[in-house]
């Protein structure tokens, strides 16, 4: 069997990745990747963790944080192609006002 | 229990005229303002001859209790009114000569800017002078006394606009200040060893304690320390350099605050105390050195002062000084009466000065005047009896008082006698100078008076000397027929006698009645010693106008120092002022202020600003360093868990 630490360390380097790809790409599609990137290393850690108490919770939660990221996906590329089509670029340093 | 005279109505009235011709006064014409300032005015000396009149009937001394003031455990203080003979008669003099004062002020002042101003303050004076004869505690008088030095100030200063009355204001308040320092202190003494402030009951607990012959006792630190006050107020020895230039004030102010009453209240208070400075012989052996000392050293200065007014205010020192000198050989009621008479023929003779530069055109230097008799005749007149009075020729008011006061030093000390009559000597040679200065000879103003024109007084222009109108000529015929008269109740110790149940028979019992004939040597002399001084001014300023010249320039130095007036106010400034001014800047306010608090203040400011201004950095508006700092801080917060966890 697998240890939980290679699924905690796997976690964290997916984690990670997805910290530094928010900070220093300027796309705002990369971003959004990057953001479900992080989650999806929260979600790892998740089961790994339930796999090793034999406890259903944790596969609970990841079907939550899921919903919510697909609904999150759904949203933020809405918004994506609403500001695409506004301000027809999609970087993040030059929509830096809410309002047009 | 007599009934009550309403005594509360005697200051009062001065105080609602004060405050309807100040809150008001700008609006009424002068006429108005006149009506109102000598209604109240002339009610209050209506009220005092009231009282006189109903005198004899009263159960003395009559006391009036008007209000409680405040209470502090046992300690309690009224408004209370006290009244005696001493009361009585200040109480005349002051609503007397203050009430002819106001007249003359009418026409004196006419002319001038701040008309209700004026009157309103002579009001407040009245009013505060009166608290303080009136009062019936120590607490009350000591309001009146400030309130005095206040009205004194407000009206030494009354032409604020000029440099030098706003600086002789300051320093009148000032150097009364370190007075009132002392006049405080006697004060806690008070409470703290009798409990008390209220004159009946003070002067009961302390009628039994013993006479303090030798050391330094209780009673003799208080009498010292109200003689400190007495100092400040009625400008003696080392106090007395503010009175010189108060006479930067009005002429009316220098006759009423300056001459005739608030400068006569130390005597006054040392006189009301004197149950205290009974029981402290040494603190009685300093007022009477200090008084002959003023007396004599006063004198000198007049000699060589050239401006009328300081003329006079160098000799209303002098005269204080012999109010001291009674005092302090315990002869009281010898102080009061010259007080009394004082107030007559130095408020004369300051309104009749008044009245002189009135005459030609605002100039105050007797070099400049001369041969005035023949304009205002008037005004030679009245000034002449006064002059007569001061130098003490008898039949006049001055002669009475002044011999009743040599008289009484005589017998206390021959020192004392002597210096008074040398004294005597020179206060007639300097007044006979400034009667022989202004008055004889040919008139010296017209040359120069041209080119004096841009400094000219508002009085009148360069006309010849001119008569003033008859509102300031009436109150000086009074005031010279008072002080022609007014030494006659004195005559065979009536006045005297009248004071003895204030005084008490302590006061003369220890010393009995001269001989007749060292009185009568005694009078002689003093009559001699003022033919002479008239004599010697009739040379010097008449026949033989070159002398003085000569004689100054013999006595070189002597006479350069007492022209300067013995170098004192320059002493007084590099010794106390200089250095308070210097420590004040260099240490209080550029170290202490500046370099403390102020820096305090600042730096906090300026490290609140460095603190923000580095934390504002965070704030860039940039999304992504936010998310930068979420990420730090979380990988902060992470590292600590696990730090812990692996300790």
């Amino acid at each position: 069997m697998v240890p939980v630490s290679y699924y905690l360390i796997l976690s964290g380097i997916l984690f990670a990745c997805g910290v530094i790809g928010f900070l220093i790409k300027r796309n705002l599609i990369t971003i959004f990747m990057s953001i479900e990137l992080m989650l999806n290393g929260v979600n790892l850690s998740f089961v790994a963790f339930a796999a090793q108490w034999h406890h259903l919770s944790g596969q609970i939660f990841v079907f939550f944080v899921m919903v919510v990221a697909a609904a999150e996906t759904a949203v933020g590329l809405a918004i994506i192609i609403a500001v695409f089509r506004t301000r027809e670029t999609l970087n993040v340093d030059q929509v830096n006002l809410l309002k047009l | 229990m007599t009934p009550s005279l309403h005594l509360w109505l005697i200051p009062a009235l001065p105080l609602l005229g004060a405050a309807i011709n100040g809150f008001f006064g700008r609006r009424f014409s002068r006429q108005t303002v006149v009506a109102v300032a000598l209604a109240f005015c002339g009610g209050a000396f209506l009220m005092a001859l009231y009282v006189a009149a109903r005198f004899s009937s009263l159960e003395l001394p009559h006391t009036e209790f008007l209000a409680h003031w405040f209470r502090s455990g046992n300690f309690l203080v009224n408004f209370e009114f006290y009244l005696d003979q001493l009361t009585l008669v200040m109480l005349l003099v002051v609503t007397g000569v203050g009430f002819l004062i106001h007249i003359y002020s009418v026409g004196y002042m006419w002319e001038e800017g701040g008309f209700y101003r004026f009157f309103a303050y002579l009001n407040l004076f009245m009013f505060f002078m009166l608290t303080l004869v009136l009062a019936g505690n120590y607490l009350q008088m000591f309001i009146g006394w400030e309130g005095v030095g206040l009205a004194s100030y407000l009206l030494i200063g009354f032409w604020f606009t000029k440099d030098s009355a706003a600086s002789a204001g300051k320093k009148a308040f000032i150097v009364n200040r370190i007075g009132d320092f002392g006049f405080l202190i006697a004060l806690f003494l008070l409470i703290k060893h009798f409990g008390s402030l209220n004159f009946q009951q003070v002067f009961s607990a302390v009628s039994p304690l013993g006479v303090e012959t030798a050391g330094f006792g209780l009673l003799t630190s208080i009498a010292l320390l109200l003689m400190v006050g007495a100092a400040g107020k009625s400008a003696q020895i080392p106090l007395y350099v503010w009175l010189p230039d108060a006479m930067e004030g009005p002429t009316p102010v220098s006759a009423l605050i300056h001459a005739a009453t608030m400068v006569t209240a130390g005597v006054y208070m040392v006189a009301r105390s004197h149950l205290i400075f009974d029981r402290a012989p040494n603190a009685l052996t300093v007022v009477a050195i200090i008084g002959t000392l003023t007396a004599l050293f006063a004198a000198t200065i007049g000699i060589t002062q050239t401006d009328i007014k300081k003329v006079l205010a160098y000799s209303t020192i002098s005269q204080l000084g012999y109010m001291f000198m009674a005092c302090g050989v315990a002869a009281y009621s010898a102080g009061i009466f010259h007080l009394m008479t004082h107030a007559f023929f130095k408020g004369l003779l300051f309104l009749a000065a008044g009245s002189v530069i009135h005459a030609v055109g605002g100039e105050q230097d007797m070099r400049q005047m001369g041969g005035l008799k023949q304009y205002i005749p008037m005004t030679f007149a009245t000034m002449s009896v006064a002059t007569f009075a001061i130098a003490g020729i008898w039949p006049f008011a001055g002669f009475f008082s002044k011999d009743e006061i040599l008289a009484r030093a005589y017998q206390a000390n021959p020192v004392y006698w002597f210096i008074g009559v040398t004294t005597a000597f020179i206060t007639s040679f300097y007044m006979f100078r400034l009667w022989y200065m202004t008055f004889f000879g040919d008139y010296r103003g017209r040359e120069v008076a041209d080119q004096a024109h841009a400094l000219a007084h508002s009085h009148g222009g360069h006309r010849d000397p001119h008569e003033s109108p008859m509102v300031m000529l009436v109150p000086l015929m009074i005031l010279a027929v008072l002080s022609f008269i007014g030494g006659w109740v004195g005559i065979g110790g009536r006045f005297e006698h009248f004071l003895a149940p204030v005084f008490g028979e302590g006061a003369t019992v220890a010393t009995e009645a001269l001989s007749h004939s060292t009185e009568i040597t005694l009078i002689a002399i003093s009559l001699m010693a003022a033919g002479l001084g008239w004599y010697l001014a009739y040379l010097l300023y008449l026949k033989r106008p070159d002398l003085p010249q000569k004689i100054a320039s013999i006595l070189g130095g002597f006479y350069d120092t007492v022209l300067h007036k013995y170098y004192i106010d320059e002493l007084y400034a590099a010794l106390f002022v200089k250095p308070l001014v210097d420590g004040s800047t260099r240490i209080l306010w550029h170290g202490v202020d500046q370099g403390v608090i102020d820096a305090a203040v600042n730096d906090t400011a300026d490290g609140a600003r460095h603190v923000s201004d580095a934390a504002r950095q965070m704030q860039s508006g940039n999304l992504r360093s936010y998310a930068g700092w979420v990420a730090a801080g979380g990988a902060l917060v992470i590292a600590y868990m696990i730090w812990m966890g692996v300790r």
